[in-house]
């Protein structure tokens, strides 16, 4: 209990991230769930932001960290640059061209 | 200073919420992923100059840019490569590269947070973030290596008995930790537990069947954004717990709702088990008619309002480029064509609606499960290509069949059907199918490419 209210404030963020997650998909439609599945994959991407912030805070000669960094910034850029260029390329094929018939 | 980075970080989660809450239209899809985009380069942008200072070693700049550049490079080139068929293992393998950022990053953290600290919540965290990452890194890996036909389903005893034993451990070894009865430095523990969990990644999704890879895929796409969100935890990072939480919370539901679509429970999906069919023989053997191409080519074009339900069998036969020439011969005629599409046709959610949109069919002419069975009763002819278990009558009528309880396409209700199919294999639940005995029902053998290309070509003489 005390640490729920000494971090009332990120509690509050972790259930409403929850529950926006749950409501901005609920009404996407089976024809899209692909696309919504790749681009849900790129934006977990984000994960990127920690590792450049990571990368530049370490000491030069701390080969080690250094190494995984650098693979973890490859693979977080990895992970939004393909996941949005793909997404985008799904997306872009669909589209109509016809006027519904009555 | 960090004013501009909160506010940075408000405008990219906003940005993510819009790019999300658009992919519910079509049309509004592509802008939404855009916006997206832009969110997450402003994000990386923003954390960048945040912690940029003088001090900074050129070798860590050098590095960073030359990953950066890299990552961003190989990810448009490989996206611009990627055929569609191949989707479901391109989605998995980019979900492999999420989850082992985390994991990286994780362990990089647990390096930094040296031996001293006793801290016991930034360890759980970064003990979380290891276990969730490497889950999804090397989980993904495997579902990759299946889908691209590599790896095969192994569904032995011993697997699943050494993944039982893995889950355990990872649960088992931390609570020891943390009452002290393990006598190890936090290092030691990080390295065991990392182990653990790439040994369990890979024995979890190994027993795992084909047709259960829709709800694989989504499960681990759900653990990587839970695994993004502990690393914001770790570090204090607002825009990677909201980013990681919206994609958790996503991917368990779409997880959800794709095993309700198969009538699976999640245990059951997970524990590699399906249940086999009771009385398969009790039936006796099916009488079938076939049907000749002809036949079939005549019945459409005296059809008004044709319906095509396809399955995965479509995608491999690559035959959904004749479909849309046959659905332009059909409109020309002022006859009515829709494609009814169940929810887990193909390798992953929605993997049909984007074969079709490739072959550039449009979208308004592709109706959900519902729908088309609301008006099954008024097509007058439906052709079934490459899907089985989905069109089973069983599922709805017989009680002992293992499909029963499963949503289907009730096609048995239609005037006509007529199943185009390459022998009389059962689908992959491996139960006979009950709409072949109907007395509305044809079969019509034959790779699903070339018969219809056979009809096209039969279609325009008539």
């Amino acid at each position: 209990m005390e640490f729920l209210n000494q971090n009332l404030e990120l509690v509050y963020f972790v259930v409403f991230c929850v529950f926006i997650g749950i409501e901005i998909i609920a009404n996407v439609p089976a024809i899209l769930h692909t696309p919504l599945m790749s681009g849900a994959n790129a934006i977990s991407g984000v994960v990127t932001v920690g590792a450049v912030t990571m990368l530049m805070q370490l000491s030069s000669s701390d080969y080690l960290n250094l190494t995984l960094a650098t693979i973890a910034v490859f693979l977080g850029v990895l992970n939004i640059s393909g996941g949005f260029f793909v997404t985008g390329r799904m997306l872009s094929m669909f589209k109509t061209n016809q006027k519904p018939k009555s | 200073m960090i004013a501009y980075l909160e506010i940075g970080y408000l405008l990219s989660t906003l940005s993510f919420i819009t790019g999300l809450k658009f992919m519910s239209h079509p049309k509004k899809a592509n802008l939404g992923n855009k916006i997206a985009a832009l969110g997450m380069i402003l994000a990386v942008v923003i954390s960048f100059f945040a912690a940029y200072t003088k001090q900074i070693p050129s070798t860590n700049l050098v590095l960073l840019l030359v990953a950066l550049g890299g990552g961003a490079w190989i990810g448009r080139y490989m996206s611009k490569r990627v055929a569609m068929t191949e989707m479901p293992q391109f989605v998995s393998l980019f979900n492999a590269t999420g989850g082992g950022c985390a994991m990286l990053l994780g362990i990089v953290e647990g390096h930094r947070l040296g031996l001293d600290n006793r801290d016991a919540l930034t360890q759980v965290l970064i003990i979380s973030t290891i276990v969730t990452g490497a889950l999804a890194a090397i989980g993904s890996m495997v579902a990759y290596g299946k889908l691209a036909g590599i790896t095969k389903d192994q569904k032995n005893a011993s697997v699943i008995y050494a993944s039982r034993v893995l889950l355990a451990s990872i649960i088992l070894f931390p609570v020891l930790y943390h009452l002290g009865a393990l006598q190890a430095s936090f290092m030691m523990y990080l390295y065991l537990i990392l182990a653990l969990s790439l040994f369990y990644g890979f024995f979890f999704v190994l027993p795992i069947g084909g047709a259960d890879m829709p709800v694989v895929i989504s499960l681990l796409n759900a653990v990587t954004g839970i695994s993004t969100a502990l690393t914001g935890f770790v570090g204090d990072n607002k825009i990677m717990m909201a980013g990681g939480i919206f994609v958790g919370a996503a991917g368990i539901l779409l997880t959800f709702m794709m095993c309700k679509a198969m009538n699976r429970s999640l245990f059951k999906v997970l524990a590699g088990t399906f249940k086999k069919a009771g009385n398969v023989e009790d039936k006796g053997v099916q009488v079938i008619q076939e049907i000749s191409l002809s036949e079939t080519a005549l019945q459409m074009s005296f059809a008004r309002k044709i319906a095509i339900v396809p399955g995965y069998g479509m995608a491999v036969a690559q035959a959904q480029h004749v479909c849309a020439q046959i659905q332009q011969y059909i409109l020309d005629k002022e006859s009515e064509l829709n494609y009814i599409i169940h929810p887990v046709a193909g390798r992953m959610p929605g993997h049909m609606n984007v074969l079709l949109a490739e072959a550039n069919i449009d979208y308004q002419f592709i109706k959900e499960m519902d729908e088309g069975n609301e008006e099954m009763s008024q097509y007058d002819l439906v052709l079934v290509i490459g899907a089985n278990d989905v069109v089973n009558p069983a599922a709805i009528n017989d009680e002992n069949s293992s499909v029963y309880g499963m949503p289907i396409i009730s096609v048995h209700q239609a005037k006509k059907v007529v199943v185009l199919k390459r022998s009389m294999n059962t689908g992959y639940a491996g139960v006979r199918n009950d709409l072949f005995d109907l007395p509305n029902c044809s079969m019509l053998f034959g790779d699903a490419k070339t018969t219809l290309e056979e009809i096209l070509k039969q279609l325009k003489m008539i």
